[in-house]
C-alpha cells in the first residue's frame, strides 16, 4: 500500500462543516426531540437509531454514541461527513416541518464517531472484538466503500475476508473522489486502517480480471463479493475531446486529492464543466475555491432537471459557479494561442455558439466496468449488475455484489449497506438458517 | 398604565419586585445599581455575626442543556464588617428614601438580637426580616432553619424582635418542615407583620463522577447546601398558598423561591404575595430582568382591566381547594390538531408507555386493551396480539385519539413539542357536578348518618 504525499492540493481546503466541539455538540444534541418511530432513522439508507446516538450524546455516553452508530454503519466516519444529509436523515427530521433548522445529524455523527475513536486510541478499550474464527473466506472486488463495509462486517462475524485493490490506496472514491471540503484522502485512509485492524487482509495493486481471475477466487474462496464501482470517465463522443486541458472530472478530482505535486496553474483563467450531476457540481466548486476565476457548468437540461442537488449548486454559487442551461457540446478545437474554443448548440434557440476556455472536465458519468468481470453474472440493459433485493446475491449462487456497480452511481451509505446487507447473507446462507 | 406601587405591612415601595437577600444585595453600591435598574426594595444580604465563606460555594442543575435550572449554596450570611453593612444602609437609604431598604438578620441571644435591631433602626432601615431559613452552616450552629423548624423557639424570637422593633417585622420561613403552617403560625403569634417565603431547600446538587465527591466541591468534600431557582418554583407556590388560603395567617406575604419573569411574579402575586424577591435570576442574568418584569406587569394588569397590582394579590387563592372537593364528573380529552402536528409521536409513546394506551398510530400495531373502555376496571394480565388501529382523520404520521380510552390525564398535551396542537377539549357527560366529598356526605346520609 502506497503513502500519500504531503503536497497534496486537497490540503488547501478546509473543512465546510468543522468537527463540533464539546459544547457545541451539546447545545445541538439537546435540541433532538427524540421522536418515537423518528423519520431520520428511516430515511438513512443503514438505518442508523439517530434518536437514540444523540440522546446518548446528551448524555455525555460518546462510546455508547459510537457503537450505536458503527452497529448500523461501521463507515460512520466517513459517513458523517460525506452523506447528502439534507436529502437523506436531516431532511425527514420534523424540525422541518416546524419552521425550524433541522437537526444537524451528520456532524453529530462526525463528533461522536470523531471523540469516540479518539478515546479508543487512548484507552486502548476496543469498541469492537471479532468473533472467534469460523475459517470462512471471503474476496472481495475493490476495497471502497461497499467492500469495506462487507469485509468489516464480516470479519467481526469471525470471517477472514481479502480485499483485491486496483489502485495503491484503499478507500475507493472516499480516498480518491470526495470533495476535500467534506472529506480528504488522509482522514479516508485513516478510518480504512481503523477497518482494516480489525483482521481485514488487502491486497493493493492487483486488477481481478487480468492480475487474478475471479474464477481462481471462486475457487479459493466461499464467497466472492463485487465493490467494483464505476469505470473511467464517459467522453461526450464529439470530435476533439481528447487532448491537453481535457479532463475527465474524476480523473482531475483523484489528482487534486491525492497527487504530488499537482497544481491547477495559474494561466488557467477559465473552465467549462460539461455535466449536470453531483460531481460536475463538485470539481465546479472545488476549481473555483482553488482560485478559478470563472467556472461555468454547461448542463444540456433545465437547472430543474439537473440530477445534483439543489443544495450542492447553492453551495457552488456561493464560491462563483456559474451554470448555463440547454447547453449541448458539439466540437473541441484549439486556438492559436493554444486555448480552447468548445462549439455548442444552445437548445433555447437552437444557435450554434463558441466558448473559450482553458480547460475542459468532462462530467457526464463513469463507464460500466463491473459487467466485464465475468459473463456467468447477469447485468441490466444500463450495465449494471442485477442483485436479490434482500441478500444483494447476482445470478451467481456464490457472488454477492453492492455499491455503485448495482446501482449506477449512488452515495456512500448506499454501497455501506449493500456490503453489510449481502455479509448478512451470506452468514445466513452458512448458519443454514 | 396600571400602578404597581405596594405597601406591605406598611414597607412602601414603587413595585412589588424586591431583590431577595443573596449575593445581589452584598453591597450598598450593588443594591444602588439596582435601585437605577428598576429593583423597588431589596433585603440586604443577612447580618448577623460575620462569618468566613467556603470555595466553592455554589452549584448548579442544568437540565437538557439548560444552564442553572436548579442552584444550590453553601454560602453563609454576610462576610463582611457589620460597620461597614451599616454605613452602606444608611448611604443608600439617603440616596434613595421612596426605595424599600430590608434590612435580613441572623443572631442567637436576645441581647444580640435587640443591639442588632436597634443598630437597623438607626441606620434607617425600612423593615427587617428575620432569617429563621438558612438550611446550611448556620444551622448548626443553632441558628437559620434550625430556628425556623421549631415554631417555639421561632415565636419566641419572634415575639423579643417584635418588641424591641418600632419597623415592620417580617419572618423568613424555611420550606424544610413538614407542614409549613406549624412556622407560620408561630410567626403570626410571636408578633409578626409579613412573612418571607420559601427560603432555600436542603439540597445536594450533584456528585462529581470521576472523584466521587458531592458538588459544589471544597477540597474534595462537600456539604448539604439550598436549593433554589426556577426547579423550585412550585414547591414555594404550594407553600405561598397554604398560609395565604389559612384564615389564621392575615399577615402579608413576601413570596421567593424561582422568580425569573413577570409572569412568575404575578403567579406568586395571584397566590396571595403582596411583595416578590428574587435570587437566582439576577445572580444569572444581572438586575436587568427587572425591565422586563415591571413592563410585563403592568402591561398584563392593564390587559385584565386592573389599575393595580394590589386588585391581583391572592386572586387566585379561593380556587386553591382541597382535592376533595374537585368535581369527580368533568372530563376532557385530547385533540390533536392535524394542521400543527409535526408527526414527532412523542404523544403516542407517551400515552403508551406512561399512560392509558390511547393514542394510536397508523404505523404501530399495539397490544394494549382497546375496546373495554373499563380504564381498567378488568385484571388486564397479558399482552394482546398486535392489532392496527384505524382512522379517517390526519395524515401519515399523525396519530389519533381514543376518546372512548382517553382519561384526560394531560400527559401528551404536556409532550408535545408544539404549541396548542393538543388541545384538552371538555365533553358533555351530561352528569352535574359532584365532588368526593359530596358523594362521600350523600353515602352517609343514604346509611342514615
Ligand atoms: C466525484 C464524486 C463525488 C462524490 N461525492 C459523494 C459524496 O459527497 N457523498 C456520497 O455519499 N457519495 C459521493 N459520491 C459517490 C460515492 O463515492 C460512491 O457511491 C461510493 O464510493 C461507492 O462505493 P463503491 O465501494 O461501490 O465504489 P468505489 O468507491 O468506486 O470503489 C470501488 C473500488 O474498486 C476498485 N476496483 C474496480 N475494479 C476493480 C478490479 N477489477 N479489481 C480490483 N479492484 C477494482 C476501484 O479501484 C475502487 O477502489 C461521489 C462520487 C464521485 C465520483
Ligand atoms: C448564594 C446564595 C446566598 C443566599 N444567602 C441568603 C442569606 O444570606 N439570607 C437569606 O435570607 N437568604 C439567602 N439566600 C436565599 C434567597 O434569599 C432566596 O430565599 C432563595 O434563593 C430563593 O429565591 P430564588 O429562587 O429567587 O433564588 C441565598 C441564596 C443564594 C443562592
Ligand atoms: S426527526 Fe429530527 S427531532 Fe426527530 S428524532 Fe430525528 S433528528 Fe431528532
Amino acid at each position: 500500500m502506497d503513502k500519500l504525499s504531503e503536497n497534496r492540493l486537497e490540503t488547501r481546503f478546509s473543512d465546510a462543516k468543522p468537527l463540533y466541539t464539546d459544547s457545541e455538540a451539546q447545545i445541538e444534541a439537546n435540541r433532538c426531540l427524540f421522536c418515537y418511530d423518528a423519520p431520520c432513522i428511516k430515511a438513512c439508507p443503514t438505518g442508523i437509531d439517530i434518536p437514540a446516538f444523540i440522546k446518548k450524546i446528551a448524555t455525555g455516553n460518546i462510546r455508547g454514541a459510537a457503537k450505536t452508530i458503527f452497529e448500523a454503519n461501521l463507515l460512520g466516519v466517513s459517513t458523517a461527513r460525506v452523506c447528502p444529509v439534507e436529502t437523506l436523515c436531516a431532511g425527514a427530521c420534523v424540525y422541518n416541518d416546524y419552521d425550524k433548522r433541522p437537526i444537524q445529524i451528520g456532524r453529530l455523527q462526525r463528533y461522536a464517531t470523531n471523540r469516540a475513536l479518539k478515546m479508543e486510541k487512548q484507552s486502548g478499550r476496543k469498541l469492537f472484538t471479532p468473533k472467534k474464527k469460523t475459517g470462512k473466506k471471503v474476496a472481495l472486488i475493490g476495497a471502497g466503500p461497499a467492500s469495506l463495509a462487507c469485509a468489516a462486517y464480516l470479519t467481526l462475524e469471525g470471517v477472514e475476508p481479502v480485499l483485491f485493490e486496483v489502485g495503491n490506496l484503499p478507500g475507493g472514491l472516499n480516498t480518491t473522489g470526495i470533495a476535500p471540503y467534506k472529506l480528504q484522502a488522509t482522514e479516508a485512509l485513516q478510518e480504512v486502517e481503523w477497518l482494516l485492524q480489525f483482521g481485514i487482509g488487502i491486497k493493493t495493486g492487483v486488477t481481478v480480471g487480468k492480475d487474478i481471475q475471479l474464477q481462481e477466487l471462486l475457487r479459493d474462496f466461499d464467497a466472492v463479493f463485487i465493490g467494483a464501482g464505476l469505470g473511467k470517465d464517459k467522453l461526450p463522443g464529439i470530435p476533439g475531446e481528447t487532448g491537453s486541458g481535457r479532463w475527465g472530472a474524476t480523473e482531475l478530482i483523484t489528482k487534486i486529492k491525492t497527487d504530488s505535486g499537482f497544481i491547477v496553474p495559474d494561466e488557467v483563467q477559465q473552465v467549462l464543466v460539461i455535466g449536470g450531476g453531483n460531481t460536475a457540481i463538485d470539481i465546479a466548486r472545488e476549481l473555483a475555491m482553488l482560485g478559478v476565476p470563472e467556472v461555468n457548468i454547461l448542463y444540456r437540461r433545465t437547472e430543474a432537471e439537473m440530477p445534483g442537488y439543489a443544495h450542492e449548486l447553492e453551495s457552488a454559487r456561493k464560491h462563483g459557479v456559474r451554470l448555463q442551461e440547454c447547453i449541448v457540446p458539439k466540437e473541441v478545437e484549439e486556438s492559436s494561442n493554444g486555448r480552447l474554443v468548445l462549439t455548442v448548440e444552445n437548445k433555447n434557440n437552437g444557435k450554434l455558439e463558441k466558448f473559450e476556455s482553458d480547460w475542459l472536465v468532462y462530467a457526464i458519468g463513469q463507464e460500466k466496468h463491473a459487467a466485464r468481470l465475468s459473463k456467468e453474472i447477469e447485468v441490466n440493459d444500463k450495465g449494471w449488475i442485477v442483485v436479490d433485493e434482500a441478500t444483494r446475491r447476482t445470478s451467481h449462487p456464490k457472488i454477492y455484489a453492492g455499491g455503485d456497480c448495482i446501482n449506477g452511481g449512488k452515495e456512500v451509505v448506499n454501497a455501506v449497506a449493500d456490503g453489510r446487507e449481502a455479509a448478512k447473507a451470506m452468514l445466513r446462507e452458512w448458519s443454514g438458517e | 398604565m396600571a400602578d404597581l406601587a405596594i405597601n406591605m405591612c406598611g414597607i412602601k415601595s414603587p413595585n412589588p419586585f424586591w431583590l431577595a437577600s443573596g449575593p445581589p444585595t452584598n453591597c450598598g453600591e450593588q443594591i444602588m445599581r439596582a435601585f437605577d435598574a428598576g429593583w423597588g426594595g431589596a433585603v440586604w444580604k443577612t447580618l448577623g455575626d460575620p462569618i468566613v465563606n467556603v470555595s466553592s460555594r455554589l452549584g448548579s442543575v442544568d437540565y437538557a442543556g439548560n444552564r442553572m435550572s436548579g442552584l444550590n449554596n453553601i454560602e453563609l450570611i454576610t462576610d463582611r464588617p457589620l460597620e461597614a453593612n451599616f454605613r452602606e444602609i444608611y448611604a443608600v437609604k439617603k440616596k434613595y428614601p421612596d426605595h424599600a431598604v430590608i434590612v435580613s438578620l441572623m443572631v442567637e441571644s436576645r441581647e444580640e438580637w435587640k443591639e442588632i435591631v436597634n443598630m437597623s433602626i438607626d441606620a434607617g432601615a425600612d423593615g427587617l426580616e428575620l432569617n429563621f431559613g438558612c438550611p446550611h452552616g448556620m444551622c448548626e450552629r443553632g441558628m437559620g432553619s434550625s430556628v425556623g423548624q421549631e415554631p417555639k423557639v421561632l415565636e419566641k424570637i419572634t415575639s423579643w424582635v417584635a418588641e424591641a422593633s418600632s419597623i415592620p417585622v417580617l419572618v423568613k420561613l424555611t420550606p424544610n418542615v413538614g407542614d409549613i403552617l406549624d412556622p407560620g403560625l408561630a410567626a403570626v403569634k410571636g408578633g409578626a407583620d409579613g412573612l418571607s417565603l420559601i427560603n432555600t431547600i436542603k439540597s445536594i446538587v450533584g456528585v462529581d463522577l470521576d472523584n466521587f465527591v458531592p458538588l459544589p466541591s471544597v477540597r474534595n468534600k462537600s456539604t448539604n447546601g439550598g436549593y433554589c431557582g426556577p426547579a423550585v418554583k412550585p414547591i414555594a407556590l404550594h407553600m405561598i398558598a397554604a398560609l395565604a388560603r389559612d384564615p389564621g395567617v392575615k399577615i402579608p406575604i413576601s413570596g421567593i423561591g424561582g422568580i425569573s419573569t413577570w409572569r412568575d411574579a404575578a403567579e406568586f402575586i395571584a397566590l396571595g404575595s403582596t411583595s416578590v424577591q428574587v435570587c437566582t435570576a439576577v445572580m444569572h442574568y444581572g438586575y436587568r430582568i427587572v425591565e422586563d418584569m415591571i413592563d410585563g406587569l403592568s402591561n398584563y394588569l392593564d390587559d385584565k382591566g386592573m389599575r393595580s397590582v394590589n386588585e391581583l394579590i391572592g386572586k387566585a387563592v379561593p380556587n386553591y381547594t382541597d382535592w376533595g372537593n374537585l368535581d369527580l364528573n368533568y372530563k376532557i380529552v385530547a385533540r390533536i390538531n392535524e394542521e400543527k402536528c409535526i408527526g414527532c409521536q412523542l404523544c403516542y409513546i407517551a400515552c403508551l408507555d406512561g399512560a392509558h394506551q390511547c393514542i394510536h398510530t397508523r404505523q404501530n400495531p399495539c397490544s394494549a386493551f382497546h375496546g373495554e373502555s373499563d380504564h381498567g376496571a378488568r385484571p388486564r394480565t397479558e399482552v394482546k396480539p398486535p392489532v392496527m388501529h384505524e382512522s379517517s382523520a390526519g395524515g401519515e404520521h399523525v396519530p389519533f385519539i381514543d376518546e372512548e380510552e382517553c382519561v384526560g390525564c394531560n400527559l401528551c398535551n404536556l409532550v408535545c413539542p408544539v404549541p396548542a396542537c393538543i388541545e384538552m377539549v371538555e365533553q358533555d357527560t351530561g352528569k352535574a357536578p359532584e365532588s368526593w366529598n359530596e358523594r362521600m356526605s350523600k353515602q352517609l346520609g343514604g346509611f342514615g348518618g
